[in-house]
């Protein structure tokens, strides 16, 4: 007997993975949830038939969404996270003594559930006496904040289903409001590759340019996303990525990571030139 | 009164007899008959038009076939639909129903054309849809206006009160009948009951307009509608707020004093003789969705409507008004589905936020007008449908602080009538320019669409007021319809008046 997980990446271009065996799936209010064990990539999650989270290369995006962030800003002390119900963002963060509170919203508990039950490797800070959980809409959350984070990251699925809001205009100029003067908004931001995520990519890139005056977008290469080459994005008030970022003084913090160090925190944001151009084409539509 | 009604709807003889969709059924095996079709409609069941099947899908292209003796015929209706009739009536718990598939509209033409010949007299609000003003001019009637009454604050038009049709009555005893919005668009309902009684006991009969009032059928939280209060016919956009498919519509009627055969005759003066099956089937299966499951659906829908306008209540600038306003003797009562925002305070116009909702956020309402904007909730709305538009209506509210500007503060003029509408519909005319206009009797109508109340309609005056409104407006980028002059530079106005 042979089982696979197989997601589509487009309409006719899959990709699959072996299966050991399926270790849960339940249809929660919103979605459904499955977790997988496979040989090459550990423990899996996915929503929706949608890959999220492997335990083989997780740390390429908790890594990527964490730590650019806090080196450009050493002085982050708040810090909201939106979706992120796999604890992985949660993990990173709490590595900073620095930060003194997180507000993790999750729309969907049983994601958290299943991860703290089946990825106990993502969902092991959970219960650090920072972090406050709340299970609710990102959208609805945030717009009654003000001036109140120093950093915003958007872990989320993609902008279909529940996650749709988190890509929109009105989110992000919520966003804006609820950020300190300093504030950054980081964001899970699609793939340049494949067209209909491309189309996405471009979308939010042009909405989070309408509010923040630093809007950049670096990448990572992730092998279980679609196409492999995976963006993220990159939005703040005054804070640059590369000019203000104080290399030594995060080498100093003698944080050990698997992916991320200061040299590549300089080279993620060098893009390939199809992508500036999609990017310029979003931004001047 | 008759809330019992409601009450009725949950036994289980009603549920039973609900369970039944005829037409939905014999559509469903006419299908499995793989019957070949050597009659119209030409694309024979989609495999004559490859490019339509791939859009609209096999399903909905098989449906789409010509009346037949198994499918009854909507002129003439004998099995399957007159069945699918019957259970709309016991449904909606009035003596008669038509399906309708020329709109809502229909259903006010043949309400009017079968109460009124040439020169009677109809009372009515002058806040009505325009088609009910075409109606009145397609019969020769003679409207007699109530002023619907303005909220000062809101600036919009209400549900004429009690007192105001009663006078009405009182002077035109020889009116054949009263026309009610039931609700308006805002969602302003008049004293129905009141009505009723006092136009039943001058012999004239009822007509309700509700187009945004089938919900009212289901669910006892919402206003009364107009057949349990006792009017005679009503016109049901089932296809707003009842889940069937755009154009799909029905005619109530409670036949004390109307003969249901001769509404059927006059509605078959204008309907077509080829029904759209597609329009047809979604009224069958539609009602039968709401008899069974409506009083939960409207429950969830007020629930969502309540937490859409408590949450933009609070960001300041909007007022999400609801019952409150009832305190007006022109206001009966509200239906708290309807989610109406006032902008005055926020410096925007309401066509302003409706532009800005669709044009940035992706997000499409029913309307704006001066200082309102309207999003219907109904049947198919979510929490987070809700929080999109909760959050960028805060956004909205962020960016337009400080943008105070001149604003209209009313949507409704009151007309001053010189003509009735057959007379300047088809009177002599001239056109002249919209500026030089002031002080002659308009030959047409000015309608700001949706929502579809005419500001001038013909045989009234053009006053300077109205001239003004209407610059305002297509300022605001309003769509402003009805006059042959797509662009509205100038109107077509009576020679010599």
């Amino acid at each position: 007997m042979e089982l696979w997980f197989t997601e589509p990446h487009t309409d006719t271009a899959k990709f699959s993975i072996k299966v050991k065996k399926q270790l849960f799936s339940t249809q929660s209010e919103f979605q459904r949830i499955d977790v997988f064990d496979s040989e090459e990539f550990g423990v899996f999650l996915a929503i929706d038939g949608l890959m999220m989270v492997t335990q083989k290369d997780e740390f390429i995006y908790h890594d990527m969404i964490v730590h650019v962030p806090l080196a450009a800003n050493p002085d982050i002390k708040n810090v909201l996270l939106i979706g992120a119900g796999d604890g992985g963002s949660v993990r990173e963060l709490t590595r900073y003594d620095t930060i003194e509170h997180i507000d993790m919203v999750e729309i969907d508990k049983a994601v958290v559930d299943a991860s703290r039950e089946y990825l106990p490797f993502l969902a092991g800070k959970l219960d650090d006496k920072r972090v406050s959980i709340h299970y609710a809409d990102g959208l609805k959350f945030v717009r009654t904040k003000q001036d109140e984070y120093d950093l915003i990251i958007v872990d989320s699925t993609d902008p279909f289903g529940p996650g749709e809001g988190l890509f929109t205009k009105e989110f992000y100029g919520n966003c804006y409001n609820a950020l300190t003067k300093d504030g950054i908004l980081v964001n899970q931001h699609e793939s340049p590759y494949y067209e209909e995520d491309a189309a996405h990519m471009k979308r939010a890139h042009k909405r989070i340019n309408e509010f923040f005056p630093i809007c950049k977008v670096y990448q990572a290469h992730i092998p279980t996303y679609p196409s492999g080459h995976w963006l993220f994005g990159f939005a703040s008030k005054s804070i640059d990525p590369i000019a203000d970022l104080d290399a030594d003084a995060w080498n100093a913090l003698g944080l050990k990571t698997k992916y991320y160090n200061t040299d590549l925190h300089v080279g993620c944001f060098a893009l390939p030139n199809y992508v500036l151009e999609m990017l310029k084409e979003a931004r001047d539509e | 009164m008759e809330r019992t009604y409601i009450d009725k709807q949950m036994d289980n003889d009603f549920i039973k007899r609900q369970q039944h969709a005829p037409l939905g059924d014999a559509l469903k095996a006419y299908q499995s008959r793989r019957v070949v079709p050597f009659d119209v409609p030409g694309h024979k069941q989609g495999k004559g038009s490859r490019q339509l099947k791939a859009f609209f899908g096999e399903q909905a292209m098989g449906l789409d076939v010509n009346s037949s003796k198994p499918l009854d015929n909507l002129c003439h209706p004998i099995s399957v639909i007159k069945q699918s009739e019957a259970l709309a009536a016991d449904a909606f718990g009035c003596d008669a129903a038509f399906f309708m598939v020329n709109g809502t509209t229909s259903c006010v033409q043949a309400m009017i054309m079968s109460s009124l010949r040439e020169g009677d007299k109809i009372i009515m609000p002058r806040n009505v849809h325009r088609s009910a003003i075409n109606a009145v001019i397609l019969c020769g009637a003679v409207p007699i206006y109530v002023n619907p009454g303005i909220h000062e604050k809101l600036g919009i038009s209400l549900g004429m009160s009690l007192f105001d049709v009663q006078a009405a009555i009182k002077k035109h005893p020889d009116a054949k009948a009263v026309f009610v919005n039931n609700p308006t668009y805002y969602g302003v309902c008049p004293d129905i009951e009141g009505i009723v009684d006092a136009a039943h006991k001058h012999g004239m009969l009822v007509l309700a307009d509700e187009a945004h009032g089938t919900h009212f059928y289901f669910n006892e939280k919402l206003p009364v509608a107009a057949m349990h209060a006792g009017a005679d016919m009503s016109a049901v956009s089932m296809h707003k707020t009842g889940g069937s498919l755009t154009q799909s519509s029905m005619l109530l009627v409670n036949s004390e004093r109307v003969s249901i055969d001769h509404m059927r005759t006059i509605i078959n003066l204008t309907q077509t003789t080829s029904a759209s099956y597609l329009l047809l089937g979604s009224l069958d299966i539609a009602r039968r969705e709401l008899a069974l499951h409506g009083k939960q659906t409207f429950e969830k829908v007020l629930e969502l409507a309540e937490y859409a306008r408590a949450e933009i209540n609070v960001i300041g600038g909007y007022y999400a008004f609801s019952s409150e306003i009832a305190g007006h003797e022109a206001v009966h009562d509200f239906d708290r589905t309807k989610l109406s925002i006032n902008t005055f305070a926020l410096g925007l116009a309401g066509f302003e936020v409706y532009d800005i909702l669709r044009d940035e956020y992706e997000i499409q309402i029913e309307f704006g007008d001066v200082a309102n904007f309207l999003a219907i909730i109904s049947v198919g709305d979510t929490h987070l449908a809700i929080e999109r538009l909760v959050a960028s209506l805060a956004q909205i509210g962020r960016q337009a602080k400080g943008h105070k500007q001149d604003m209209f503060d009313h949507e409704y003029i009151s007309p001053i009538v010189k003509a009735t509408p057959k007379q300047a519909f088809y009177g002599k005319q001239e056109k002249v320019l919209l500026e030089d206009a002031v002080g002659r009797v308009s030959a047409e109508f000015v309608t700001c669409y949706p929502p579809g109340i005419p500001v001038v309609a013909p045989g009234e005056v053009v006053t300077a007021e109205i001239v003004e409104y209407i610059h305002y407006a297509k300022d605001k980028g309003a769509m402003l319809t009805g006059a042959q002059d797509m662009d509205l530079t100038h109107i077509n106005v009576l020679e010599g008046e």
